[in-house]
């Protein structure tokens, strides 16, 4: 995985994958899922969404890429609203990915056929390589175990040449080693100058990968900051009850 | 009329012996159910992909009819086609009735609704399956499609054979439309039919016993096909 030389080096962030989230409300069954966020998220870092159960975060995860549309609000990325074009640019890793009945190769070839890419071989052999995966190429992706999956998820996300990417508890219900592998890729990722936005119930994870931390609660932001400032001083009562374990409700 | 011991040693070396009149029979059969099947894949996995991946005004309706057309009864068919290809019909000018063709047509019909069921069905559940990841990659409508139909191709191909098992197996339709003519229209389910009214039960049986052997083959392919496709993780 080391020296990996994909995805590319960025320069840093573009301007394209800096976030912004204006009174944003989704409401299902007359109840209010996401009440009123505003977030304003930098082009480049790793942002951590932490949160208890329940509390927004996947469902505002996919209202920024747009898979689900809001209510009311706005959500523009780099000045620009959702559409076809800015959505390309970002790319979305789900908790539970939905592997194609293909071999692991041809799951990303899928992808980067999608994308138009001619000379699929020496760029799937690439991603393959940063994850991990260049030695199962030739098996049926249904057949890795649910570390591989991920890794294999994040390769077809990267296979996008995504400018952002989104992760939805990308380590739920791994074992820690397999964890501490997506990390490794989810940190190779960030510093190759891709913006990441990491949903994670795991305060471990969120501490080694975050440059900052949106922590919500209810479908509202509570507090967001610096990493650092969040896990030494959290401001709110809910955020410091979630961080010593104690239950939040 | 013969007995029934000496009527099956009858069939059994007219089976041996590649007797030219069954061997007729029996490719006639083969190619117009071929053909049919063949043809009914091509619409009726189109129809289902479109119906599974498709939301519109009445999409309920429309599965519920061609759900309710797999029960359509081949004689009915028979005579609809029938109609249509006579000389007073729409159709009669290409002077099709009592040809091969028109009992391609008529299986084509028959066919279509169970293979478009089925895919819709197969098509369907796993689209459920992908849809959100391929809306993540904002995927063409077209590509959606041809990806289910790649990945879901081994269960499309058993709704493939499970139409050709009906089209080999029914007489109804192919019976009207393409008359039971010697070294013609003659395949194994009416020549069975008229060669059991005649009394002579050794040409009959002999055809029964490779249509039962082509349905048992049929179904030993289905099960095969899933086995191996769960085995690679594909289905």
């Amino acid at each position: 995985m080391a020296g990996a030389s994909w995805p590319p080096l960025r320069a840093g962030g573009a301007e394209r994958c800096s976030l912004a989230v204006n009174d944003l409300w989704y409401l299902a069954g007359g109840r209010a899922l996401l009440s009123g966020i505003n977030l304003t998220l930098g082009r480049s870092g790793i942002t951590v969404l932490m949160g208890p159960n329940g509390a927004g975060k996947s469902l505002l995860l996919r209202v920024v890429h747009g898979l689900a549309a809001p209510t009311s609000g706005a959500v523009t990325w780099g000045g620009r609203s959702l559409n076809e074009e800015t959505r390309r640019n970002i790319a979305l890793v789900f908790q539970k990915p939905a592997l194609l009945r293909r071999t692991v190769a041809a799951n990303v070839d899928f992808v980067l056929a999608a994308r138009g890419v001619k000379d699929r071989t020496d760029r799937r052999n690439e991603l393959l390589e940063t994850v991990d995966l260049a030695n199962r190429a030739d098996q049926p992706a249904r057949l890795l175990s649910g570390g591989e999956q991920q890794r294999l998820a994040l390769a077809r996300a990267l296979a996008t040449d995504p400018c952002v990417l989104l992760l939805d508890e990308p380590t739920a219900s791994l074992d820690p080693a397999s964890s501490l592998r997506i990390e490794q890729i989810i940190a190779l990722v960030a510093a190759r100058g891709v913006r990441v936005i990491l949903v994670t119930h795991d305060v471990g994870q969120a501490r080694r990968l975050a440059d900052d931390v949106v922590f919500m609660s209810h479908g509202q932001v509570v507090e967001m900051g610096f990493a650092d400032s969040f896990f030494s001083a959290p401001q709110s009562e809910r955020a410091r009850a979630f961080l010593d374990g104690r239950f939040v409700l | 009329m013969q007995d029934l011991g000496g009527a099956i040693q009858l069939a059994l070396s007219l089976i041996v012996s590649a007797d030219r009149n069954l061997a007729e029979i029996v490719s006639l059969s083969l190619l117009v159910s071929l053909t049919a099947t063949a043809l009914s894949c091509i619409i009726g996995v189109t129809l289902g992909a479109v119906l599974a991946t498709t939301r519109f005004a009445g999409r309920g309706a429309v599965i519920a009819v061609v759900n309710a057309l797999m029960g359509l009864p081949p004689v009915v068919i028979g005579l609809i086609v029938y109609l249509a290809l006579s000389r007073s019909g729409p159709l009669g000018f290409l002077g099709l009735l009592y040809t091969p063709t028109a009992m391609i047509i008529a299986q084509t019909i028959l066919v279509t609704p169970i293979v478009a069921a089925l895919s819709r069905q197969i098509l369907e559940d796993l689209h459920v399956e992908y849809d959100e990841y391929f809306r993540s990659l904002c995927l063409p409508h077209r590509n959606v499609v041809a990806a289910l139909i790649w990945d879901g191709r081994f269960s499309v191909l058993t709704a493939g054979l499970a139409g050709f098992g009906r089209a080999v197996a029914e007489v109804g339709a192919v019976i009207i439309v393409g008359g039971n003519i010697d070294h013609l229209t003659r395949v194994m389910t009416t020549a069975i039919a008229l060669e059991t009214s005649k009394g002579d039960l050794a040409l009959a049986l002999a055809l029964g016993t490779i249509l039962m052997a082509i349905a048992l083959f049929v179904n030993g392919l289905v099960y095969y096909i899933r086995c191996t496709a769960l085995r690679s993780a594909y289905a």
